[in-house]
């Protein structure tokens, strides 16, 4: 206390003199000067480390530009099929995933909250969603598709394991910070713990589940785009094979479709959690 | 207020009209009807034969998996480091471009709408691409490499910090901006003093954010190879190497936790 009052001063009596400084974001010098060092010294640790092939990266340029080109006359023609059922794969992947996910995510997403729920059960409901969260969709994929086989199932229930860990989180933030008061209120009139999870605790969490399900929708379209790489299905599949036979042009007809159906998505996502919340 | 009678005339409280229940009846009726035609044509493309041995897979895929070989995480130090590098490196490259561009698409530091548009466009078109696809796209064009991985996570970060970041330019308090501009202060000026130190702590916070989930992503973009120790998952999984791949997802599993600790730490500290 007494130091930071004596800096306060030696600042006036600068500013009297007319000079001002800016406050520093860390207070600590000691803090501030190691963490800047600390900084200079990884960024030169790891761009010495970072080895780049020049000679490749120039040969590469042409690709670049040849694919720039494709963007501006992207082919949608020539793998109309292919393009089509990825996509179908995808969207169906997307809205079956994200609707077991839910269902799943909620039961793990009550025990998951601290004020409701005994400690073993918050234990295990949160172990669950820690693996869930800390793999890549991918890595789950890989796994999936071992064990499910090729094809979009095995996509399927790598979103949804992922949309579990994601929602449950949420939601049991959620209800860890709802208004008690009217639990109270509903256990006083003798409820059951059905009843109250019905009538307390539902009706206060609703509109936080549906914006966040309609996210995860977005989410989960998104992520259908890339497992198809390991082969569990959807347009990732499709892209990954147009860029390894390089028809740039297809690539970059398929990225263009994923990105409008994520505007699309936004834009509607953002629209339903305005109406609800 | 919805009221039914019963056959005696007593009034008797209902939650819906009649209207609102058998449209509610019918939305439920589209959104099953919508879920199961989408689940038969999962099912149509599914071959069933693989999916019953499920269970017998798993379970052989585990036992192979234990116990992990503890001698392959030697192997696993350089690209782990190399994991780290794109992460953070692409998180700094990826908010060095994206500070710039989320100014450009804040509606009270925009300089003109017709940017803001293609600033929002630029933010859109690098959120909506999964840093893996942007990976598939730059090692064909730079070659396999942590170059293609730095720039994929840094091209991928844009969207994410750009748009948290002008949302919170957005809802920066206007009367020190006046105050700034009130004493003669240029537009630079007016940026340094009066915005800059409203949006700083969510500028840090929002870094942080996105460089845990960097790290994350990172470690798996060796899988269409772009470094760091995806390189060595999927060696791993095309020899059929389980017992390397647990001590990879063990490693993995470690380094996220310790970089979602630091990043929720270094959060606190801030906000």
């Amino acid at each position: 206390m007494n130091t930071a009052d004596t800096l306060a001063e030696r600042r006036q009596q600068a500013a009297r003199r007319g000079q001002w400084r800016r406050l520093a974001v860390i207070e600590n010098p000691r803090l501030r000067w190691g963490l800047a060092i600390g900084a200079v010294v990884y960024l030169f640790l790891a761009l010495a480390s970072v080895e780049v092939n020049w000679a490749r990266v120039a040969e590469g340029s042409a690709r670049a530009v040849n694919f720039l080109g494709a963007f501006m006359q992207p082919d949608f023609i020539s793998r109309y099929d292919d393009i089509v059922a990825g996509l179908m794969e995808s969207l169906t992947m997307t809205l079956t995933s994200t609707v077991v996910g839910v269902l799943l995510a909620i039961p793990v997403g009550l025990g998951a909250a601290r004020n409701i729920s005994p400690l073993p059960i918050y234990l295990i409901c949160r172990a669950i969603i820690a693996v869930s969260r800390t793999f890549q969709e991918i890595i789950i994929a890989i796994l999936f598709v071992v064990m499910f086989g090729f094809g979009p199932l095995a996509g399927m229930i790598t979103l949804a394991f992922a949309t579990i860990g994601f929602m449950a989180k949420l939601l049991a933030e959620d209800i860890e910070d709802l208004d008690w008061r009217q639990v109270e209120a509903v256990r006083a009139t003798g409820a059951g713990w059905l009843q109250i999870i019905n009538q307390a605790v539902q009706p206060q969490v609703m509109p936080r589940l549906i914006g966040l399900s309609v996210y995860r929708l977005d989410i989960n379209f998104r992520e259908s785009a890339v497992i198809g790489i390991v082969g569990a299905g959807g347009i990732g599949a499709t892209l990954n094979t147009s860029l390894s036979r390089y028809e740039y042009d297809t690539s970059a007809a398929i990225l263009l479709i994923i990105i409008a159906i994520v505007l699309l998505c936004e834009y509607s996502s953002s629209h339903v959690r305005r109406w609800t919340q | 207020m919805p009221v039914s009678f019963t056959s005696q005339g007593l009034p008797v409280w209902r939650r819906r009209t009649t209207r609102a229940q058998w449209l509610q009846y019918l939305a439920w009726l589209a959104g099953v009807s919508l879920f199961l035609l989408c689940w038969k044509l999962i099912s149509d493309n599914t071959m069933w034969v693989f999916v019953e041995d499920a269970g017998r897979q798993g379970s052989d895929l585990i036992s192979r998996m234990m116990p992990p070989r503890w001698e392959y995480a030697n192997v696993l130090w350089k690209p782990m480091w190399d994991t780290l590098n794109i992460a953070t490196l692409g998180t700094v490259i990826g908010v060095m471009m994206a500070f710039p561009v989320a100014f450009l698409a804040a509606r009270n530091t925009t300089p003109h709408p017709l940017v803001r548009s293609v600033a929002l466009m630029v933010i859109v078109s690098s959120r909506s691409i999964n840093s893996l696809i942007w990976a598939m796209l730059l090692v064909t064009i730079l070659g396999p490499g942590v170059l293609a991985g730095i720039i994929a996570i840094a091209l991928r970060s844009i969207g994410f910090v750009g748009k948290l970041l002008y949302e919170a330019i957005e809802e920066i308090h206007p009367t020190p901006v006046e105050a700034i501009s009130a004493t003669g202060a240029s537009r630079m000026q007016v940026m340094n003093y009066g915005v800059l130190p409203q949006v700083m702590p969510a500028f840090a916070g929002i870094s942080v954010y996105r460089w845990d989930i960097n790290i994350r992503e990172s470690t798996v973009l060796g899988l269409v190879g772009a470094g760091g120790i995806g390189l060595q998952l999927n060696a791993s999984i095309n020899s059929l190497a389980w017992d390397q791949v647990s001590v990879i997802f063990i490693m993995i599993f470690a380094t996220v936790l310790v970089s979602e600790w630091i990043s929720a730490r270094v959060r606190h500290a801030i906000i």
